[in-house]
């Protein structure tokens, strides 16, 4: 087998803040290998993108990672300097983020900030990259790419600014994209244009793709893999087919029938009670366990075991569905 | 029987071009450009009915749940609430109108639609003190009670303030503060947009309970087609302030008439089954300032078009007993 | 109940140490409040007694502060002003808050040509120079401490009338806005009762930082000669009286007066940056 080109490993990370320690994320452990996407699916405030963060080494200052490994390409990210970080950030790892219009610079042109980029990480005369920059925009199809180099993010629609972002964050055909909740807030129609532009460039440049969303059903058409997140800890990963034809954990059970398909019912919609705990407390081994139905003592005495349910699909859990 | 709500040709105009930044003499002797931001558009909502109104931003619906509430004025057209002309009174005005009462909207943004320095208590109380001119303390108090209950919110809540809440919470809070005052007729804007899909549901279902129980009226604007499946007897999808297909809602998503509709039906993430030949629609939308008379809005960005779209707007037109499609193709099938 | 006491008072003590800048100033703000309503009994003399056989002495064991040049005790008359120089300040700020709030908020909420009146007004007012404002105001209207206080409240007009404008305006087309409208409130109760809540924190801010600077304008003022008459304590006087004789080397004359503004000014800004922080009910718990 492969190997993979990001593996994270028993990822856990603290935020010191006025009100006590967050733990953030637990134990965290992913593997993304090229020209695949994997979705990571959790509620808002479930720890998404402090892991995101935290691979593209823009972690909030007041953020500490207390154990675990990002192995990207053989490199322990966590053990570079901060030189080092820089160096991939754009280049080999580039991200793409939720708002695009509030995410580009108001004050530069569209063209200018994909030069930026070009320009500080292949060192490139700004001749050149003014070329690649038109040919960028060509490439995620913004129409009449020469006049529109000059426009500022405020000319362009929401859609138009994310796709800008994808060609910046491509400019340098980086090894590994990851994608903030890149289509909260577009339209559905820009939603789907969108994401089937990212899917394309991910079989094409054989790159990987890591897909940040709340939304199951997003996840399920364009990830090859889906890791489950809730409360920082995973709690089922899995080729897509077989996560939702048999989700083992009842979190993610509860999600797949909670969320709507043109098909169900509103008597079947179900919903999941109670909310993310607290997570400035101290917390049991399993942190669903308030909101589980299928919960028992013995859950929370000891640490979780790692069930396998089918090739490559693990649940994290004592009593799966 | 009379309709709950009757909108004839409706139209919203807004003059563009910054009319104060402009030289006076392209004030006075310039044309002054205008959007279109709703443009004739005719519906209306039968009593007890759940009628969806879907279309993306800068369609025009937000546009028209402000019509329909008289938060504003339209520049033509009528609206008839239970028979009774409503776009004449000012919106100015009509806080103090009668009808007031009877139309009332949840908000799309829980957090931007509660005042941050009124209590969940305040935010409810404050239109039956208003509306239903409820003086005494007790009674006032009372009556938040029962609808905390009837929202599923609990009462040690309502003395906290919004940024104490979770988005379900507040999301409660904004249909407390909607149904205290009894409304026929309820405008939802986008009410789960914001909200996790963990708590959607139990939103959804305490609307459709509720539309059960107080025999009210929904007007149910999203852009979720999934949701509003589930919530919808029928279905209006408008494009750039136009309507461009009514009917009922389960058919029209399973069998869409309008290019438009089709394309949005297959924007939905599928599930697994992927595949699905999705025809991406090209280019932009054209713009709602001036639009052109006698071309059809959507051509350009469609995938079908012909001679015909290029000279004649499409009106929308019946193509069976309970399906009207503004498309020169659709009346062919 | 020694346990529950300890609790409290380690309570206080946490939200204290929190908000340590705060709690400093207002401490010296009670200082001042206190001096100025009960000042006239603690002094030890009488501020307006001359002697003329005790002029010009430096600062002792009788005289903290010294004397002045008609022998009068200066730290007597420093304490007594603080009423004088307080009392200004705050009734023109308040004066120049109600107003230029009131105009703000109407130019911001309703526009059109209410908006273009209150703007030109203000853009008048600023046209001049505040302080040659205020020097016209006073001459025109008569050399007494109340015709201070008007024209201190209206050169700071512009300043509250802005900030009402702009934070009116910001709020003007927000959700619960609509909402209140849709509750059947009119348009001067969205104003009044739903706008005006929300941003009266940034003006009660304003007003305090305002307060400091209506100090200084108000001793300015009576530094060169507007307002305030001699003997009447003052420290915007006791600072001019003072001016001549550093040259000569009695620098308890100016110093002391000037250190008191100095501490006023300071307090009222560091209450004002507290005061902002913990009128934002996001911080309440």
């Amino acid at each position: 087998m492969k190997a993979p080109l990001l593996s994270v490993n028993g990822l856990t990370i603290e935020f010191r803040s006025r009100a006590g320690t967050v733990h953030a994320l637990e134990g965290v452990s992913l593997r993304v290998d090229r020209g695949t996407t994997t979705g990571i699916v959790g509620e808002s405030g479930s720890g998404k993108s402090v892991l995101a963060y935290s691979i593209i080494g823009l972690l909030d200052r007041a953020g500490r990672v207390t154990s675990g490994t990002i192995v990207f390409d053989d490199r322990d990210i966590l053990t570079m300097n901060e030189a080092e970080r820089d160096s991939i950030r754009g280049r080999d790892i580039s991200m793409i983020f939720q708002n695009p219009s509030s995410a580009l610079n108001p004050i530069r042109t569209i063209g200018q900030q994909i030069e930026d980029v070009i320009v500080c990480h292949r060192l490139q005369s700004s001749r050149t990259a003014y070329d690649a920059a038109i040919e960028m925009l060509a490439r995620v199809r913004i129409p009449d790419p020469t006049r529109r180099h000059r426009a500022y993010p405020f000319e362009l629609s929401g859609g138009m600014c994310q796709r800008v972002m994808i060609a910046t964050a491509l400019s340098c055909s980086p090894q590994l994209l990851i994608a903030d909740e890149p289509t909260t807030g577009l339209d559905v129609t820009t939603q789907a244009a969108i994401m089937d532009l990212i899917r394309e460039q991910t079989t094409s440049r054989r790159m990987a793709t890591m897909l940040i969303t709340h939304d199951l059903g997003l996840a399920a058409e364009y990830c090859d893999q889906i890791v489950v997140i809730h409360a920082g800890q995973v709690v089922e990963s899995g080729p897509t087919k077989s996560l939702f034809q048999h989700p083992a954990h009842p979190y993610t059970a509860k999600l797949v029938t909670a969320t709507p398909t043109l098909d169900t019912r509103l008597e079947d919609l179900t919903s999941i009670e109670g909310g993310l705990p607290d997570l400035r407390r101290e917390l049991p081994y399993c942190r669903f366990s308030g909101r589980c139905s299928r919960f028992e003592k013995a859950c929370n005495e000891a640490p979780l075991p790692r069930i396998r349910i089918a090739e490559d699909h693990f649940a994290v859990c004592r009593r799966p569905v | 029987m009379t309709p709950h709500l009757e909108v004839t040709d409706l139209r919203k105009l807004y003059p563009v071009g910054a009319a104060r930044g402009r030289s006076l003499i392209k004030r006075f002797f310039g044309p002054q450009h205008m959007l279109h931001a709703v443009d004739g558009i005719s519906f209306s909502i039968e009593q007890g009915e759940s009628v969806g109104l879907v279309g993306e931003s800068g369609c025009g619906k937000s546009t028209v749940v402000r019509l329909i509430s008289r938060l504003i004025d339209p520049t033509s057209g009528t609206i008839l609430f239970r028979g009774h002309k409503i776009d004449d009174i000012p919106a100015r005005r009509f806080s103090a109108s009668p009808y007031r009462r009877d139309i009332q909207i949840v908000f799309q943004d829980p957090t931007g639609s509660l005042n941050p320095r009124y209590t969940a208590r305040a935010t409810i109380a404050d239109p039956l003190r208003r509306l239903m001119r409820m003086r005494s303390r007790r009674d006032v108090n009372r009556r938040v009670s029962e609808i905390a209950e009837m929202v599923g919110l609990p009462i040690e809540l309502l003395s906290r303030f919004p940024h104490q809440l979770s988005g379900g919470q507040r999301a409660r809070v904004g249909i407390g503060r909607a149904i205290a005052v009894e409304p026929s007729l309820l405008i939802l804007d986008e009410p789960t947009s914001s909200l996790d899909v963990s708590v959607q549901a139990i939103i959804l279902h305490l609307l459709a309970d509720l539309r059960r129980r107080l025999k009210i009226s929904f007007l149910f604007v999203s852009h979720d087609l999934n949701v509003v499946r589930l919530l919808c007897d029928r279905i209006v999808v408008m494009y750039l302030g136009r309507i461009v297909e009514i009917g009922c809602a389960r058919d029209v998503l399973s069998a869409p008439g309008h290019p438009y509709s089709k394309a949005l039906v297959s924007a939905i993430p599928s599930g697994i089954q992927t595949n699905t030949t999705r025809g991406h629609l090209t280019g932009e939308a054209r713009s709602p300032v001036d639009p052109e008379p006698n071309i059809c809005r959507f051509f350009g960005r469609c995938p079908q078009g012909s001679d015909r779209c290029m000279r004649e707007e499409p009106v929308l037109r019946p193509v069976n007993a309970d399906r009207l499609v503004a498309c020169h193709f659709a009346s062919e099938t | 109940m020694t346990a529950n006491h300890s609790k409290d008072v380690g309570r206080i003590a946490y939200l204290a140490g929190e908000n340590l800048l705060t709690s400093t100033a207002l401490f010296c703000f009670v200082l001042l409040v206190g001096l100025a309503i009960f000042g006239h009994w603690l002094v030890p003399f009488d501020p307006l007694l001359s002697n003329a056989s005790a002029t010009l002495k430096p600062p002792s064991a009788t005289h903290w502060f010294g004397t002045d040049h008609l022998g009068r005790d200066i730290f007597s008359r420093v304490i007594v002003a603080t009423r004088l120089d307080l009392g200004i300040a705050v009734l023109a700020v308040a004066l120049s808050l109600l107003l230029g709030s009131l105009m703000g908020a109407c130019a911001g909420y309703f526009g059109g040509w209410t908006d273009r009146t209150v703007g030109r007004v203000v853009d008048t007012i600023m046209a001049f120079p505040l302080f040659v404002l205020a020097m016209g105001i006073v001459a025109a209207l008569g050399n007494t401490t109340i015709n201070i206080v008007y024209a201190t409240a209206v050169i700071n007009l512009p300043f509250y009338a802005r900030v009402a404008r702009a934070e009116v305006n910001v709020r003007r087309s927000t959700g619960y806005v609509e909402a209140a409208k849709m509750a059947g409130n009119g348009e001067f109760r969205v104003l009044a009762f739903h706008i005006l809540p929300n941003v009266m924190p940034t003006l009660v801010v304003q007003a305090s930082l305002n307060m400091g600077w209506a100090i200084l304008n108000a001793a300015g003022l009576s530094f060169i000669g507007l307002g305030v008459r001699p003997p009447t304590p003052e420290w915007g006087i006791m600072v001019a009286d003072g001016a001549s004789y550093i040259i000569s080397g009695e620098w308890w004359l100016f110093f002391f007066p000037g250190a008191a503004l100095m501490l006023a000014v300071f307090c009222f800004n560091l209450l004002g940056d507290g005061l902002r922080d913990l009128l934002d009910p996001r911080r309440a718990t």
